[in-house]
Parts: C-alpha cells; sequence; structure tokens
C-alpha cells in the first residue's frame, strides 16, 4: 500500500481551503448587480390567501417587485414533483397533493412560502417583507399525525389524508406464523420527528443572461443535475441546456440538500423576472421551518419466536407521517427504504409491513440521515432486545441464534432484498470484546454504588446503499435512474483532471476519489484532481446520498479508468511494436511482457494527444467516461453497542460509552471512514437523546430555534471506539459498501436498548430527556 | 455610524449603520467570507472571531461595538504554507468535513487553549459548547485541540 492509495488515511486536501477560511460556499458568492430576496411566509398551519398587498411593500426605498405564488403560477411554472412513485396494496398510485413552488390558493404549514421580495439590500428586503399586508383564512390544521386519517381533508382528492397504503411481503403466512409461535413479543415505538440542521444554511444565487438566454443557479445541493433536471423538465423555469446548477462547498446535507425546494425555484425564475442576479439565504429560523423534516413515524410490530428462540414472523404496522406535501424522495423513504430493511441481520421467515402515508399540516418530510434504514433498524432491533428480556435471554446470543450465517450468502430476505456477502457475528464478536461485555457487571455494580443506573444496549443493524440497478428502481417507482457517471480527462502533460457526478458536502471526495485514481493508474495523488458539483463542468450525475458516492460514482470511475488503461496497452503496444495482449499495465508501465520494453502512463499519454507515432485505427487524445449501474444494492451492517448511565436524581442521561463495528467492505481512507461514522453516531445520540421537532396542537413549530432543538454539542458525546470488520462487497470493483449513515443507522436503537435496560422502562420513547426518564423513575 | 477597526493587522475606517453585525462588516464590507453565519440566535458559534484577544461571537457584536476593536479572523492566523498549529491540528486529526462550523471552532480553540492550557478532554468539550458542528461528533475535534494545546506547549 502507497502513503496515497487505496487504504491509507491520506490526509484531506480539500482542509487546506477549509481551515483557512478559503472555502467557497453559496453565500460567499456575489454577483455584480446583485439583488437580495427575502421569503413571504406563511405564519399559519393551515389557511387560504384571500389577498396579498404590497403597495407599502413596494414603496420602500429599493424594493424592486414583490411577487407571489400568484405571479409564478400565471408565468406557467410546473409543480415541484415527488421522484418516487409508491404503489398502493391495491395497486393504485399513491395520491400527490399539488405541491406549486410558492402557494397560491392554500399554505398548508408554518413557513410555507407563498412570495417573495427582491429588494437592493437585504434590510429593505426584510422591511419590505414586513409590510406586505397578507390576508389568511385560517382552517383547522391537522397536525396530529394518528389522529391525521380521520379528521378533515387537507387536500383536494386525498380522501382520510393517505397519500398511500403500502405493503410489503406476505401478510397471510406472517399472521399465521405469528398465531403459532410460542412467544410473541409486542411493541409500540414512535420515531421522533428530526430537523437536519446542516450547518451551512440553504441559500440560492440566481442569475440570468438576457442576451443568452442562460440561467445559473449557484445552490446548496447535494445532487446539481437533478436540481437542473427537475427544474427543467417539471417546474419548466428554463430549459435543461440553458441552466447550469452549480454546487460549490456545501456545508454539510444529511439528506436536506437532496430536494428541490421552492427557495431555490424562485429565486432562479425571480432573477429573470427582474432582470438581476438574485441571492437568498436562509437564516436559521427558516431552516428550521422549511428544510425538509426526518423520521416522524408511529409503529407498532410483533415477533414471533419459536421456543428455542428463533424468529418465526415479524409484523409491522407503520404510520408515517409526510408532511403537508410529498418532498423529492418523502415517498420512498417510508417505504422502499424502510419495510425491505426489516429482515435486519436475520434469517426471519415470514415478513409482513404495512405503511400508511398521510398528509398533515407539517413542513414535508423526506430523507435525512440513513432515510427509513435507521427507522427499520429501531423497529428490529428494539424488539428483538425486547424478546430477549421477555425470554430471559442474553441480548447477544439471541441476535447471534437468529443472524444470517455466512455460508447462507446470497440471502433472498421476505423482504425483496438479496443480501450478497456478509459475517455478521464478526462484527458482534469484535464489537463485545471491544465494550468488554463481560466486565459489564461489574461497571454496573460500581454504578449501583456510586447511586447511578447502568444499561448497555446492542443494535446489529444492516443497511442497503446504493439503490439499484435503475431498471428494478424505475419498476418500483423511482423517476431517475440511480447509476452514476464519472469521467476522467487525462491531460497531455499525464496528470489527470477526475469529473464525477457524485457531490462532496464533507465526505472528502476530493481526497478519496484521488486516492482511487492515482492508486488505479499508479500516478501521484498530487497529479489527480476531482471535479464535481457543476452541471457545466461534469455531464451528469445523480449526486450523493444513501451512501453511494463511492460504490456507485466511485465504481463509475474505475470502470473510466479501465477504458484508458485499455486504449493505452493499444497506443503502447503500437509504439513497442509489441502485441497488444502481450502489454500490460502495472503500477504507471505500460510493459511488455517477458522483456525490458516500457513506456509510462505519462508517455502514453503525450503521444495520445500528439499522435506521431499512433495506431491509424484509434482515435487521438486520451479520456473517457463511464456511467455504472450497479446489480444491487450494498449491504453495509454491523454491531453498535451503548453503555450508559442515568442520575436517577435528575433523570440525566449520559452516554459513558459507545462502540461500534462497522463492515463497510473495502475501505479506501480508514480516517475519513472513521470520521463519518463518529458523526453518524453523535446524529443517532442526537435522536436518541436531545433531538425532537415539535409542533404544538395549532401546528407551531415549537422548536425552531437553537434555543429549543437540542442539538448535540461537544460535551454531550463522549469519545466513540469505532472498528471495521471485512467482507468486501461482491458487486463492484472496489468492494466497497458505503459508510455515510451507518452511525445514525445503529446508534439510536443501541443507546435506547441502554436507556430502557438502565430505567427498566421499555415504553420510554426518544429523545430520552431527563423529565421522560425522570418520570419513569419516580411515576 | 463611523468606526474604525483593526483587522487582520489592516486598518480599516467604516461608514456603516448602527445596527450592522460585526460579522456582516468581515463579510460584507471586508469580504472576508471564512467566518460563517450558522444561526440567528448566537448559539452556533460558526461566526466566532477574537476581538481584543478573546472569542467571540460576531453575529451578537454590534458595528459601535466594534469600534476601535482589533479583529482576528480565520484568514488571519495562517497561511496555507504556514498554518497555525491549531489549523495544522484540525487538518492532522481530521477534525473537520463540511468545512462550514470550522473557522469558528478553530478560533474558539485558539482562545481556549491559550487561556488554559492545561486541558481534559471534559475540559476541551465543555470549552467548545458553544460551537456546534454537524459533521464530526467532535471526536476528531476534540482530538485536534488537545493535539494543538500539547504543540503548544512543547
Amino acid at each position: 500500500m502507497s502513503d496515497t492509495g487505496i487504504g491509507a488515511s491520506v490526509r484531506r486536501r480539500e482542509d487546506v481551503r477549509f481551515i483557512t477560511g478559503s472555502g467557497r460556499y453559496t453565500d460567499d458568492i456575489n454577483q455584480p448587480g446583485q439583488t437580495y430576496a427575502v421569503f413571504l411566509r406563511s405564519p399559519h398551519a393551515r389557511a387560504k390567501i384571500s389577498a396579498v398587498d404590497s403597495s407599502a411593500a413596494l414603496a420602500v426605498n429599493g424594493v424592486h417587485a414583490v411577487l407571489t405564488g400568484q405571479d409564478m403560477a400565471a408565468d406557467g411554472l410546473g409543480d415541484l414533483p415527488c421522484g418516487w412513485l409508491v404503489k398502493q396494496k391495491d395497486g393504485s398510485d399513491m395520491v400527490s397533493a399539488p405541491h406549486p413552488p410558492l402557494a397560491h390558493t392554500v399554505a398548508n404549514y408554518v413557513g410555507e412560502p407563498y412570495g417573495i421580495v427582491i429588494a437592493e439590500t437585504l434590510a429593505a428586503a426584510r422591511e419590505a417583507a414586513e409590510l406586505v399586508m397578507t390576508e389568511f383564512d385560517e382552517l383547522e390544521p391537522i397536525v396530529d399525525l394518528t389522529g391525521a386519517r380521520g379528521a378533515d381533508q387537507i387536500h383536494e382528492g386525498v380522501s382520510g389524508n393517505l397519500a398511500y397504503d403500502w405493503e410489503l411481503g406476505e401478510k397471510a403466512a406472517t399472521e399465521a406464523a405469528l398465531a403459532g409461535a410460542a412467544h410473541v413479543t409486542r411493541i409500540d415505538l414512535t420515531n421522533n420527528r428530526l430537523i437536519p440542521n446542516a450547518m451551512e444554511p440553504r441559500a440560492a444565487l440566481g442569475v440570468y443572461e438576457s442576451a443568452t438566454g442562460e440561467h445559473t443557479l449557484y445552490t446548496t445541493s447535494q445532487n446539481p443535475h437533478l436540481e437542473r433536471l427537475i427544474l427543467s423538465a417539471f417546474v419548466q423555469v428554463a430549459p435543461e441546456h440553458k441552466l447550469r446548477v452549480v454546487a460549490p462547498d456545501v456545508g454539510g446535507g444529511f439528506g436536506s440538500k437532496i430536494f428541490v425546494y421552492a427557495e431555490e425555484t424562485a429565486v432562479i425564475w425571480a432573477a429573470r423576472k427582474v432582470g438581476r442576479p438574485v441571492k437568498w439565504t436562509a437564516d436559521r429560523s427558516e431552516s428550521f421551518l422549511a428544510d425538509a423534516h426526518g423520521r416522524d413515524h408511529v409503529t407498532h410490530a410483533e415477533l414471533g419466536l419459536d421456543a428455542d428462540g428463533r424468529f418465526v414472523a415479524l409484523k409491522v404496522q407503520t404510520t408515517a407521517n409526510l408532511g403537508a406535501y410529498l418532498s423529492t424522495f418523502g415517498s420512498s423513504v417510508p417505504t422502499y427504504l424502510y419495510g425491505t430493511l426489516l429482515a435486519g441481520q436475520y434469517a426471519t421467515p415470514n415478513i409482513y409491513v404495512e405503511v400508511a402515508g398521510v398528509y398533515t399540516n407539517t413542513a414535508p418530510v423526506d430523507a435525512y440521515r440513513g432515510a427509513g434504514r435507521p427507522e427499520a433498524t429501531y423497529v428490529v432491533e428494539r424488539i428483538v432486545e425486547t424478546a430477549a428480556r421477555e425470554l430471559g435471554r442474553d441480548p447477544a446470543e439471541l441476535r447471534r441464534l437468529n443472524m444470517i450465517r455466512p455460508d447462507q450468502f446470497p440471502y433472498e430476505t421476505p423482504v425483496a432484498l438479496v443480501y450478497d456477502t456478509g459475517d455478521y457475528e464478526a462484527s458482534l464478536d469484535r464489537a463485545l470484546e471491544h465494550v468488554d461485555y463481560a466486565g459489564f457487571p461489574a461497571r454496573r455494580a460500581a454504578s449501583e454504588a456510586a447511586g447511578r443506573k447502568r444499561g448497555i444496549g446492542f443494535a446489529c443493524y444492516i443497511e442497503a446503499c446504493g439503490l439499484a440497478p435503475s431498471q428494478l428502481a424505475i419498476q418500483l417507482g423511482a423517476g431517475v435512474g440511480l447509476y452514476e457517471s464519472g469521467e476522467i480527462r487525462v491531460n497531455p502533460t499525464g496528470n489527470v483532471t477526475v469529473f464525477t457526478g457524485s457531490h462532496s458536502h464533507g465526505q472528502g471526495h476530493e481526497t478519496t476519489f484521488a486516492q482511487v485514481v492515482s492508486d488505479k493508474f499508479g500516478i501521484p495523488f498530487e497529479d489527480v484532481e476531482i471535479v464535481h458539483g457543476d452541471t457545466g463542468r461534469v455531464e451528469f450525475g445523480l449526486g450523493t446520498y444513501g451512501s453511494r458516492s463511492l460504490a456507485v460514482g466511485g465504481s463509475a470511475l474505475v470502470s473510466a479508468a479501465d477504458k484508458l488503461i485499455a486504449k493505452g496497452r493499444k497506443i503502447a503496444a503500437h509504439m513497442l511494436e509489441a502485441d497488444v495482449d502481450a502489454v500490460e499495465f502495472s503500477d504507471g508501465q505500460f510493459l511488455v511482457r517477458d522483456s525490458n520494453q516500457a513506456l509510462s502512463f505519462g508517455e502514453v499519454a503525450f503521444a495520445a494527444y500528439v499522435p506521431t507515432n499512433y495506431p491509424t485505427d484509434l482515435e487521438p487524445g486520451f479520456s473517457e467516461k463511464a456511467f455504472y449501474d450497479p446489480e444491487n444494492f450494498t449491504y453495509p451492517a454491523g454491531t453498535h453497542i451503548a453503555e450508559v448511565e442515568v442520575d436517577p436524581a435528575t433523570g440525566v442521561v449520559t452516554l459513558v460509552n459507545f462502540v461500534a463495528v462497522d463492515d463497510f467492505g473495502h475501505v479506501i481512507n480508514p480516517m475519513i471512514v472513521d470520521g463519518q461514522v463518529h458523526g453518524g453516531v453523535a446524529q443517532g445520540a442526537g435522536q436518541a437523546l436531545l433531538e425532537h421537532g415539535i409542533y404544538d396542537d395549532f401546528g407551531q413549530l415549537v422548536t425552531g430555534s437553537y434555543m429549543d432543538y437540542c442539538m448535540p454539542r461537544a460535551d454531550d458525546v463522549p469519545d466513540f471506539l469505532v472498528d471495521t470488520t471485512v467482507t468486501p462487497c461482491t458487486h463492484n470493483p472496489l468492494g466497497v459498501k458505503g459508510c455515510g449513515e451507518a452511525g445514525a443507522i445503529g446508534s439510536p436503537a443501541a443507546i435506547m436498548n441502554a436507556v430502557t435496560d438502565a430505567v427498566g422502562d421499555n415504553g420510554l420513547s426518544m429523545p430520552a430527556t431527563p423529565e421522560k426518564v425522570w418520570r419513569a423513575l419516580h411515576g | 455610524m463611523q468606526i474604525s477597526l483593526t483587522v487582520n493587522g489592516a486598518s480599516h475606517a467604516l461608514d456603516v449603520p448602527a445596527n450592522t453585525l460585526l460579522v456582516d462588516i468581515i463579510r460584507e464590507h471586508l469580504g472576508l467570507t471564512g467566518t460563517h453565519v450558522g444561526c440567528d440566535t448566537s448559539q452556533c458559534g460558526a461566526c466566532t472571531v477574537h476581538m481584543n484577544g478573546s472569542a467571540v461571537k460576531s453575529c451578537s457584536i454590534l458595528a459601535g461595538q466594534a469600534d476601535g476593536a482589533e479583529i482576528t479572523t480565520i484568514e488571519g492566523i495562517g497561511t496555507p504554507d504556514d498554518l497555525h498549529p491549531m489549523q495544522a491540528a484540525f487538518r492532522e486529526c481530521h477534525a473537520l468535513q463540511c468545512g462550514f462550523c470550522t473557522p469558528g471552532m478553530i478560533m474558539r480553540a485558539i482562545d481556549l487553549v491559550e487561556k488554559s492550557p492545561d486541558l481534559s478532554n471534559q475540559a476541551v468539550r465543555e470549552g467548545l459548547e458553544g460551537n456546534l458542528c454537524r459533521c464530526t461528533g467532535y471526536h476528531n475535534i476534540v482530538k485536534a485541540v488537545l493535539l494543538a494545546a500539547d504543540a503548544t506547549r512543547a
């Protein structure tokens, strides 16, 4: 292994700009003649917009325009689409309520934008926005998830506020197996609403060139090409070839920047309307109100076990809050990214899940780190732990008994997935060792002696990354393919510019992808530059989410590199007067087998651009692209173990120890992978102990600032012990699986299992705040 | 109002509305975009700079308060070729991912180490309590601050 190749903890090249303040985020970009936008947002959870009087606002010095949803509709802009069509139990399509970018007749959640004020300065725009007089007719808001199906209808044509009633698995067989089970464990769970809170608020800067008709949108996106596709094909802001979307440095996403939102749509449209660049940057209050939220499920589950403790059936009924509208991928998260994961790591033969996707007068809910898989893991791992407690079994050993064994792969689950490989016991054993499971009783006794309660909890999770293959995803309702593109341009001097359709917003692709490509070509790491995040430079891409970038985007780069090596062998064979089959490529050299004849990678690249001694039947140039469409998901898996201490006097839960042992397949940069796990675990700890997006009965967001929404801070979490085991993915060329979400997938269940173990009340819900824990302990 | 202040060693005389925030002076008037705005409630610390030798949240300082002040921003502590030990430690320990909270985190950490060089892991965690990071889980940030503290003491 070289110092910079695959497997090395190369220090990140992007860091140099970030630690010196030279990063270039959307809000750092300014354009000549730029104006500033402030959005008009509904103060009501549900209200008819009767009239908008902007005369006083327009009188403010420096105000250019007040544009409303009516203006946008009059210009013929389309609705924001939901990109995944879910089929219901009866085969009918889900019911997708129209989602205009700017509301024009009814506003359906607090913070929903219905207009945009554009002015010379931000201060003028803010002042003017305060002066817009809007008449609302308030309607009864539907806020409570469990009551929404029987409540007043939010959207015309959506009876019972039901977007879909979906199922997966064999219902009759599952119910029969439950009926015949020796023991049935039942559990009721809520998966708390989360607000993603990437540290960089969303922002957009729209520029329109009237002379050419070109639109440029700088925005905080995880997938600029998808943004462009939706804005052109569906919203019809501008034709695709006249719209360039640039997502420069992006300060975190965690899913929330996948989606195409009202604000960037309005900004690029308004830039053309007013003939000036228009810039908007969310303040944090807007982020809380109008970024897509995550999770928000209510679930009842039943697990049947035979007399030996083997799982015979799992039945899950979930009501998922979709918010007021179906966000870009909102429909898929509680269905195909949730129900399909309910086998977990176990050989449960019968599984059935039904999900009611419900509209409420709250912000749209969509993918947030893990997206469906943390919810699935929470159900499986809470109920398995509960079963172990009910049966007096060791929770680790009950899991071990039921795990899919290495000799059972490929393993087809009852919920539509085929796991390619894994060794679940290996990560369980390693985690038990790291946490010193044998020493837990002594630690618990020591805590007891100190007046505190100690608990331990497990989560043996599985996830599915790199959704694929495209044809299957499209059959299941996806509106786009889920391949990835990569292009490698070898410059005449032999260094390399790589273009990827993946997008890095903290993941470090500029480093890891350069490791992959430099390793592949045997050239210096410094000679490889990674370009991403600009539809004007990168041909196409599906972006970064679902821990897909390396497994799918990295594989595309390997395919492109292989094409280049194949072409290089032809060039070298010609130049060295050898047979192509006799030319091998190794360590940056094209070598003629059994000879000392060789050409370097750079010499071949130069020859391709200056083709003097060159095959007549070969095109000049040394550049190749590839679209990689995976055969299957990848299936990272692992064991997370949490240990907590509870102070009975205050109810405060302290996470004292957290071990994560994950199997991500081959690891390109262990330092980066560990960092991804740390961050995911902290977010999961936030979900389990601190964070909760709460609306009151009127649909007002109670947790609308960092004063009210409790984000994990440095002293809320401990150091984490993270480690990996490796079973390489069987179907991509790098043998990689994906690591971005695992931390957030395993940790909530592990921590809640530990908290309920310590407190002795299995009914505690997330987040396990001091108040809830204190009440559980003191009645 | 007329104010003058020194930013990263350079003197500036500005005429700004009295309600202008220091962070806006830094970002909008002086074009130093390394200092970030992450919230509206002085809760996240992304805008942390040094004012007269102490870390402050520049979203909570009005122009008048900054009049006559010596300000140091992330751009003023080191360069790619000559990093401040805290910058170097952040890179060495992978203490950043998206980089958005990083400038504020580094400015806060420098102040923390300067004022209390003998820091425990827990003391670092408590000292960074006012700065939010959503990416790293803080694990590597704490490592970096302790590494830089060691380097400073050495």
